[in-house]
């Protein structure tokens, strides 16, 4: 046996060698795990570890919900996905190109050039706002370095009807035009945060809980009725394609609180397109842009000159021969009314008898009860780009001002302030401020600006102008009695006026006895021959208010309802039967 | 076994304990080492569930080879040692010529060439010549004058030689060192002469140098430089030794627990379940785990060295104490790999790592140990 010859120590050596080895890494594993300093520490590497995997993810906010008066919403947030690329992965990756480009709808090349565009970025979105399957669809294909983030995207469901006064908000959930921008802190909430594990494809693997709970955005409450606004968009369009005409408004305010119920524009966009929007469509037009009102403004000038005490709705003015001068500058009627009282004035329309009456006047006594009906000044909307007008004082007109002022020229303002204004006949001399949001709980006294028995005598006047013989008949109501005033006026021109251009409007109250609202109906440059306010406002007006009326469920009058003219054409169905209903 | 004249006892007082001899002796088990390689499989498997993120597929694989390979220690524990010693030579030409077969009609991966293909069936003929290089030179230098003199010295070298380059050729830098360090360690165990060991470590030293720039490949050199600045390439070559010190350093003492850990789940630490895997337990089991399991391996490794010193002959002592000490060199390189004090090499952590044919060879190599360790007593009397 040689088993002898073998020196046992080299075995044993070697033992005591493999144990010290084996201490060796030992060692070397707890100090990566036990000792604070060894390679940086083990609180570095769990350190490490954790910055590989955990991330601090935001939770949008959900933006609050805009409302009408009734809780109808008018822009909800829904949950949707945007898909963002790093860059810097995805260009690693040629072979998932092909299939990613099909599935977001572009070509290889613009995917590829776009790539190119942020090759040195460490972000990019690919799709904003797509709905969750179609970004799970995307996430299916498991390529590295392409993943989704939750947003929330805004959602009109009223779409053009409240476009302009609910505005739209942009891609980042900011808001950017009408409520959604004057709003929008009240509207936005407060991003919390998460934290997750993630792993190395960027893949949320656990839900670690939240760091900080998001707060939602409070929901808005508009003064409107969407009932209303739906029957004012849908008028004020058809009214607009009859008469060719550029734009229109409608306002439809509440006389006892000063809240607007309807607002509308033409022409309107859908705020859900953002692609479709036209600049001319965006604005708000009836509390953004200015027009020189003309004869609207009569019974506002009226009651100046009643309140002087100098005038009686019975006093007779003579406007023969149909015209007058004022300095060099003549203005006319259309036809010599010959002698008119004071209500005749208003329901005819006479230019000639609102100047003499005026020029009898002290020259600002027009423009200061203008001023204290609420016109140059803002109406306290809020709403971002809101007009307050031009009003000039005394000190800076020309002479002739003493005279345009009482038929509405020289002056501009927004439909909101003619509504305001009228408000303020319709409640017995108290002006509200106008509001878009419903007012809550207690009413906000308004402020008294006029004495009502002039208010009263004016309404009376207002009432001549839709009966027979005044400007305004066809802006009857079945049922419902009401008071109003037509306005045709000449648009302003580079140096002057222009002969063809005009502004057509009517601003009513109703019901005449009892008012409960103001409409004011705007028309701008109806193409047609028909132009007069009379012609193109007074029945959409009618239509407006009788359908609003009903919608706001005013009881209707049987004295000194009238059935309007209009109104009497029979069906189409019942003529053929030979029947006369009515 | 103790002189029984010596001894004064009661008759048949010895019987339990020989009963438990004998049965460990027919059945030619060591039932030490199988109940520890058992707890370490078992540890293992628990592990693998774990870094192959919950994959039964693996585990069910894993469980077949670990079945075969453990078939494969029994089988070959049974074969009688002196047969081994005449077979060796056999296995080691076999060796040879497959390894030629692998240079010539191999396949690969990466870049390498180590399998054979047959008829769907992959293996890795270095296998092979990780249990023939210890039984050929064990048999070789058993059979000769210890210590050796310079002649057998010099063919030792030369048997040691031949597969390492052909593994090389593969290229294969890992299995070629451990399959050289299996021969060599007999011949160390032999009894080589301090002088002969004293000049090889100077010669290496000296050969560093034209081997970093003749023979070593790029991706070798690089593992190397990565080793010793692991940060220069985080993202690079850098990856796997960061991630898995983070995977490690993020343990702690106590550990994530078990399918808990975040650096092995979320694909951030690369070849979890096979090279890597000690990263795995470190993270989840913490450094108690790790303790475990390296007292495990150095028990294994304890009655390796037992079964060696206690052998019957110089065969059998310089193969049981070889193929122990390569266990050991695996384990070492291993985790000393993983947490940063060696180069990246491709060297599975035993009994853990998921695995094929190397844990058939493994338990093989285990088998041979058995074999040795129940080897029947030539009774001197």
């Amino acid at each position: 046996m040689r088993q002898l010859t073998l020196k046992s120590w080299r075995f044993y050596s070697v033992v005591l060698a493999m144990l010290v080895l084996a201490v060796a890494l030992l060692g070397r594993i707890a100090s990566l795990q036990v000792l604070p300093d060894a390679d940086r520490g083990f609180e570095f590497l769990q350190g490490q570890g954790n910055a590989r995997t955990l991330r601090s993810e935001p939770i949008s906010a959900y933006r609050g919900v805009i409302t009408d008066r009734n809780g109808e919403p008018l822009a909800v947030s829904t949950p949707v996905e945007s898909i963002w690329a790093n860059p810097q992965v995805l260009l690693q990756k040629p072979q998932h190109w092909a299939a990613l480009s099909q599935k977001l709808g572009w070509s290889q090349a613009e995917l590829e050039s776009r790539l190119a565009r942020f090759a040195n970025k460490e972000f990019m979105y690919l799709e904003r706002h797509l709905p969750p399957q179609e970004a799970n669809a995307i996430l299916a294909l498991g390529v590295d370095g392409v993943y989704a983030q939750r947003e929330y995207r805004r959602y009109y469901p009223a779409g053009e009807v409240a476009a302009q006064l609910v505005g739209i908000t942009d891609v980042d959930d900011r808001g950017q035009e009408g409520m959604e921008l004057a709003y929008d802190a009240w509207l936005t909430g407060e991003s919390g945060a998460k934290q997750v594990i993630k792993d190395l494809r960027g893949r949320t693997v656990k839900d670690l809980g939240l760091t900080k709970a998001a707060r939602s955005g409070r929901p808005l409450a508009l003064s409107i009725d969407l009932r209303l606004q739906h029957l004012a968009h849908r008028e004020l369009k058809k009214a607009v394609q009859e008469f060719g005409a550029k734009a229109g408004s409608v306002v439809v305010l509440d006389v006892h609180t000063g809240e607007i119920l309807a607002m509308v524009n033409q022409p309107s966009y859908n705020p859900n397109d953002r692609n479709s929007i036209k600049t001319a469509s965006l604005r708000n037009r009836a509390l953004t842009d200015v027009f020189e009102p003309g004869s609207t403004m009569k019974p506002l000038a009226m009651v100046a000159a009643l309140e002087t005490g100098k005038f009686q709705p019975y006093n007779v003015i003579d406007t023969t021969p149909g015209y007058v001068q004022v300095g060099r500058k003549a203005l006319y009627d259309p036809i010599d009314y010959g002698k008119l009282d004071l209500s005749r004035i208003i329901a005819k329309s006479s230019q000639v008898g609102m100047t003499k009456l005026a020029l009898k006047m002290d020259p600002d006594t027009v423009r200061n009860m203008y001023y204290r009906l609420g016109l140059g000044q803002g109406t306290g909307t809020g709403f971002p780009g809101e007009a307050v007008g031009v009003l000039p004082s005394y000190s800076k007109w020309r002479p002739i001002q003493q005279a345009t002022y009482a038929f509405g020229y020289g002056l501009n303002l927004t439909m909101v302030q003619l509504a305001q204004a009228y408000g303020v006949l319709a409640s017995g001399g108290i002006k509200h401020p106008v509001s878009l949001l419903r007012k809550e709980g207690e009413e906000i006294p308004g402020e008294h600006v006029v004495d009502a028995q002039y208010t009263q005598q004016v309404m009376k006047m207002l009432r001549k102008v839709v009966a027979k013989g005044g400007t305004g008949t066809l802006a009857n109501v079945d049922s419902y009695s009401v008071a109003g005033k037509t306005g045709t006026a000449h648009k302003a021109d580079a140096g002057g006026y222009a002969d063809n251009r005009y502004v057509g409007s009517f601003v009513g109250v109703a019901p005449a006895e009892d008012p409960a609202i103001v409409v004011a109906v705007m028309i701008d440059e109806p193409r047609d021959d028909k132009y007069h306010g009379g012609q193109v406002a007074a029945p959409l007006f009618s239509s407006i208010t009788g359908g609003a009326l009903r919608l706001l469920q005013e009881p209707p009058e049987n004295k000194g309802a009238r059935v309007s003219v209009r109104k009497l054409e029979p069906a189409p169905a019942l003529a053929q039967h030979g029947g006369t209903l009515l | 076994m103790p002189n029984q004249d010596f001894l004064r006892r009661l008759p048949e007082s010895d019987r339990a304990l020989r009963r438990r001899d004998r049965l460990q002796q027919r059945l030619h088990l060591d039932f030490w080492l199988l109940l520890l390689l058992l707890t370490v499989t078992a540890g293992g498997l628990v592990v693998l569930y774990s870094a192959s993120d919950q994959s039964l597929a693996t585990m069910k694989r894993q469980c077949i080879y670990f079945g075969l390979a453990y078939l494969t220690m029994f089988i070959v524990a049974q074969v009688p040692v002196h047969f081994m010693r005449r077979l060796a030579p056999w296995a080691y030409a076999l060796g040879v010529v497959l390894l030629i077969l692998v240079i010539l009609y191999g396949v690969g991966a990466k870049g390498a060439q180590r399998w054979l293909s047959l008829g769907g069936f992959r293996f890795q003929p270095s296998e092979v010549m990780k249990l023939a290089m210890p039984m050929t030179i064990a048999a070789y230098l058993g059979q000769r004058h210890l210590p050796p003199v310079f002649k057998h010295v010099f063919w030792t070298l030369a048997l040691v030689a031949v597969p390492t380059a052909l593994i090389i050729k593969q290229p294969d830098l890992g299995t070629s060192i451990l399959v050289a360090a299996s021969g060599l360690m007999v011949l160390f165990f032999a009894g080589l002469s301090w002088r002969y060991i004293v000049a090889a470590v100077v010669s290496l030293l000296a050969s560093l140098w034209p081997l970093w720039h003749f023979v070593m490949h790029d991706y070798q050199k690089k593992r190397v430089l990565t080793l010793l600045n692991p940060e220069a390439d985080r993202l690079g070559a850098g990856w796997n030794i960061i991630q898995s010190k983070t995977a490690i350093g993020s343990g702690g003492v106590p550990g994530k627990g078990w399918l808990q850990g975040t650096q092995s789940h979320l694909d951030f630490l690369p070849e979890g379940h096979t090279d890597f895997i000690i990263a795995v337990l470190a993270e989840e089991f913490g450094l108690i785990g790790v303790l475990i399991l390296l007292a495990l391996y150095i028990l294994i490794v304890l009655r390796g060295m037992m079964i060696a010193i206690r052998a019957q002959d110089s065969f059998g002592r310089l193969l049981a104490a070889s193929v122990t000490l390569t266990f050991f060199v695996y384990v070492f390189v291993n985790i000393g790999m993983v947490s940063g004090l060696l180069p990246v090499v491709g060297v599975p952590l035993p009994l853990v790592s998921q695995g094929g044919t190397s844990i058939v060879t493994l338990l093989a190599s285990f088998g041979i140990l058995m074999a040795i360790a129940t080897e029947p007593r030539k009774v001197i009397r």
